[in-house]
């Protein structure tokens, strides 16, 4: 496996590690507060909805000439990645609030329980499931498809979302509670970074511009992102936040 | 029902801070004019990436300490 390729990997997964383990949370809330079979019924038809996204999306991106694609998606990657860093600085700075799973279920379990009941299929746990699962499921699938289209390795991509998912269903199920131990703020800064870094990379070669030392140029890309967000983080710091926690 | 959609995309892709997505379209744009005219374009692009990013942090911290009082 390349650099670029274990790049790649390590991003892909450490995204979709955190937005899986935001997914279970809404699952686990409003299975166990409602009803587990309705809930896992909104999973199943999200995870139709994602599968049949990523096999339609999926070869269609490989259809488009490499300049255009690392342009746009790289110019995509770039907005996303800038968005998820700025929000990493904010609560490393003590200026946002830091993400607390165990808060954030705790919150989502007492809006399932206080919604209204019905007999038979429960829609509020299906209708919430399924919307939790397909949103930070989306987010997953475009990080697959930018990252996998433009590396020409979707299924290199798919693999490590898949690992991912799989890591942090199987840690949940285990412990039968919110993954509140996961360390989502630092895991969120370093996915900011990636998304960052790849996106600048590959929008600007789909500009037409050449970086020095090619797939080289990507680590130091990184480090000057991460040596400006720590400086930013200082700055935040020093101005004087009181550090406190959000639930979403 | 298609406005509604196209809000969801634009949320999604665009995010909570239109002012980023449009820094990005003008350093990706600013990049293609210096690569076209044959000069090295990506120290501009990587300047200009910490600057949007620099930008984007300064204005969400002062306008969350604004409205924190």
């Amino acid at each position: 496996m390349s650099g670029a390729q274990a790049s790649l990997a390590i991003s892909v997964f450490l995204a979709s590690a955190v937005e899986a383990t935001e997914a279970f949370t809404i699952v686990l809330a409003v299975g166990s507060a409602r009803d587990w079979r309705s809930s896992l019924l909104g999973v199943g038809a999200a995870t139709v909805v994602l599968a049949a996204l990523i096999a339609i999306l999926g070869p269609a991106l490989t259809l488009i000439p490499l300049d255009a694609l690392r342009l746009v998606v790289g110019g995509l990657l770039l907005i996303f990645g800038l968005q998820w860093l700025r929000k990493a600085i904010l609560r490393a700075g003590g200026v946002i609030a830091t993400h607390d799973e165990k808060l954030a279920f705790e919150r989502e379990t007492a809006a399932a329980r206080a919604a209204p009941r019905e007999r038979g299929l429960d829609h509020y746990a299906l209708l919430v499931s399924f919307k939790g699962v397909l949103l930070e499921g989306l987010e997953v699938a475009f990080i697959v498809l930018t990252f996998g289209a433009n590396q020409h390795d979707v299924p290199l991509a798919a693999a490590a979302g898949a690992l991912a998912v799989v890591v942090v269903l199987g840690a949940g199920a285990a412990l039968r509670a919110p993954l509140a131990s996961v360390p989502e703020n630092s895991m969120k800064f370093i996915v900011g970074i990636a998304l960052s870094t790849f996106g600048v990379f590959w929008g600007a070669e789909g500009a037409g511009a050449s970086w020095p030392g090619d797939d080289a140029a990507l680590p130091v890309l990184a480090l000057a992102l991460l040596a400006a967000s720590w400086l930013m983080v200082r700055s935040l710091r020093r101005a004087g936040s009181s550090p406190a926690v959000e639930t979403a | 029902m298609t406005g509604g959609v196209g809000g969801a995309v634009f949320e999604f892709l665009v995010g909570d801070d239109w002012r980023t997505a449009a820094g990005v379209v003008g350093l990706l744009t600013a990049t293609a004019l210096l690569a076209a005219a044959s000069l090295p374009a990506w120290p501009l692009t990587v300047v200009a990436t910490v600057a949007v990013l620099i930008w984007s942090v300064k204005r969400a911290g002062t306008s969350r300490r604004r409205a924190g009082g």
